[in-house]
């Protein structure tokens, strides 16, 4: 008897000390992650945090000349990303016009009728469009608006390849969220009569809000850091533009630009810092707007 | 068909066959009837066929194209296949398993969706009305008075099922179909809804589905008995507890399966 009580506390000790050493191994894998994110974000704070001001977000990018005059006196760079900041906002907004509507749809579609080939079909397509490199989005942005409709580089040809990027996204999320209803609650809208389409924009689609609005500003945030399509297709425009068959900037294309200006280099922390805090912050409102109408 | 028996059968059903996949009967050939005012238990073990039934009456089985169903139900004399799905439904009310209030709703707008979600727009103080009257009659009304406004899924679950009968008798129905409806439900609740159905006997014809025989036992007045998709044995409720002529049936109640 005292035999196996000793064992047992000898090996208690020795489980104890390994849950010990295991836990402490999980903490390092956790800190060693976070580590190069703190990094990304200090760096990007000490070293972009000096150039922004008001003029940063009301002015269009300096042109090399001015960021020469202040880098070689040791100045702050004129100017800001105001052109970029607009053209941003212009495309994605026209991006999100064209993408949100038919994605929703498509995703309560493929939901309502998953069993069947057609919806099963869609459900493919939009995970091998999830898959497509963003640049051959831009590619054919290009050979549909740029070549055949605006004939030239414009902010329709890039919110046209931020509107592919964005459909499956949306696709996928709208119908993952729908799937989290209860089939008895579609039920219960039956058995009281609802017509169908009743059924989906006033049972359907409210219930699942905060999913619906949670996968529309991941694809948000998730467009407005894209480059590569754009060098393609909106081109990038030293000044603030509003219409939509011309070229205009972004802040990822404007980040390209200041990149590859000698005299500019630190405008692209600022510029970078700026597009990460906007980016982050459109993920923490998804979080919320998650949590305020939750139902399912 | 004679006018008496239309008056006290508010439900025929006439050799209702319903399958799943072609060949394979979930419900074989049911022939029965329902009598107004009563409550009419469908009992029987697990895949029976008794929930798959009761579904036919407001042709719930129409959202899955893959079933298909035989045979035809009278509802006072009238075949539900040639009514109008959304008139069959405002007669049939339904309460599920579980209580499902629309979770994006207040309990004020879940008892009239009915009515929201058909169009129906009527003054404010009529719904008012609707709502209390609705509510008292599941005897909630004293529970949710001062919330009418908070949404219905902060209710305990009896109280969530309550509603969901005031939901379907809003519409002041004929019928009401219950499948299983205290089958999530604690004791106390359970005991809540077998006394109002007893009460809500006055005003409505019931079909209660349930796997529950003391329930059964308890609240109906009439039974069918249900095994393998065909309905075995139907009569008076105390006639088949005490006296049942199958051997199936004397089986299941003396709960030698099920």
């Amino acid at each position: 008897m005292t035999e196996i009580n000793t064992a047992l506390t000898d090996n208690i000790g020795r489980r104890n000390r390994t849950n010990v050493r295991f836990r402490y191994l999980v903490i390092a894998g956790a800190v060693i992650t976070v580590i190069p994110i703190f990094l990304i974000v200090g760096s990007l704070a000490i070293k972009g945090f000096r150039q922004i001001n008001l003029a940063f977000f009301t002015q269009p990018a300096p042109d090399t000349f001015q960021a020469m005059m202040a880098a070689s006196t040791g100045d702050i760079i004129p100017g800001g990303i105001a052109n970029g900041l607009t053209g941003s906002l212009l495309m994605v907004f026209l991006a999100s016009l064209f993408a949100i509507p038919p994605g929703l749809m498509t995703g309560i579609y493929i939901y309502e009728n998953s069993s069947q080939k057609y919806a099963r079909f869609i459900r493919s397509l939009a995970e091998i469009l999830q898959g497509v490199p963003s640049i051959i989005l831009g590619i054919i942005a290009y050979i549909w608006i740029v070549k055949n409709i605006t004939k030239g580089y414009s902010a329709l040809a890039g919110s046209v390849s931020l509107a592919i990027m964005m459909l499956p996204l949306i696709i996928r999320s709208t119908e993952e969220t729908m799937r989290m209803i209860p089939v008895s609650i579609r039920e219960a809208a039956f058995a009281l009569g609802t017509p169908y389409y009743k059924m989906i924009y006033k049972i359907l689609i409210p219930v699942s809000f905060s999913g619906l609005a949670t996968g529309v500003l991941l694809a948000l945030s998730r467009i407005l850091g894209e480059t590569a399509p754009l060098m393609l297709t909106a081109l990038g425009s030293p000044a603030i533009s509003f219409d939509i068959t011309k070229p205009v900037s972004a802040v990822p294309l404007l980040i390209w630009d200041f990149y590859n200006d000698p005299n500019m280099v630190s405008l692209v922390w600022s510029a970078s810092l700026f597009l990460m805090v906007f980016v982050l912050s459109m993920n923490l409102l998804a979080r919320s707007v998650a949590s305020k109408h939750k139902y399912i | 068909m004679n006018n008496t028996s239309q008056n006290d059968n508010v439900l025929e059903i006439k050799d209702l066959s319903i399958a799943y996949e072609p060949g394979k009967y979930a419900v074989n050939g049911v022939t029965a009837s329902v009598k107004r005012n009563s409550i009419t238990a469908i009992m029987g073990p697990s895949g029976c066929g008794k929930s798959t039934l009761l579904r036919a009456i407001n042709r719930m089985h129409e959202l899955y194209p893959d079933i298909q169903t035989k045979g035809d139900i009278l509802l006072d004399g009238q075949s539900i296949f040639s009514m109008s799905v959304i008139e069959l439904r405002r007669k049939v009310g339904m309460v599920f398993q579980r209580p499902n209030p629309f979770p994006n709703m207040t309990i004020y707008e879940n008892v009239v969706a009915g009515f929201s979600l058909n169009d129906i727009r009527m003054k404010k103080s009529r719904r008012d009305e609707i709502v209390e009257n609705a509510l008292r009659n599941v005897t909630l009304w004293d529970e949710v008075k001062e919330s009418l406004y908070r949404k219905g899924t902060f209710l305990s679950g009896g109280q969530q099922q309550r509603l969901c009968v005031a939901r379907a008798i809003a519409f002041n129905p004929e019928v009401l179909l219950l499948d299983e409806p205290t089958s999530a439900l604690d004791p106390i609740a359970t005991l809540k809804i077998e006394d109002l159905l007893g009460e809500l006997k006055k005003k409505y014809t019931m079909v209660l589905v349930t796997h529950n025989m003391s329930q059964a036992a308890r609240i109906s007045d009439d039974s069918m008995f249900m095994y393998l998709g065909e309905l075995v044995e139907s009569g008076r409720t105390g006639t088949l507890f005490t006296t049942p002529k199958d051997p199936r049936t004397e089986a299941y109640l003396t709960g030698k399966f099920g």
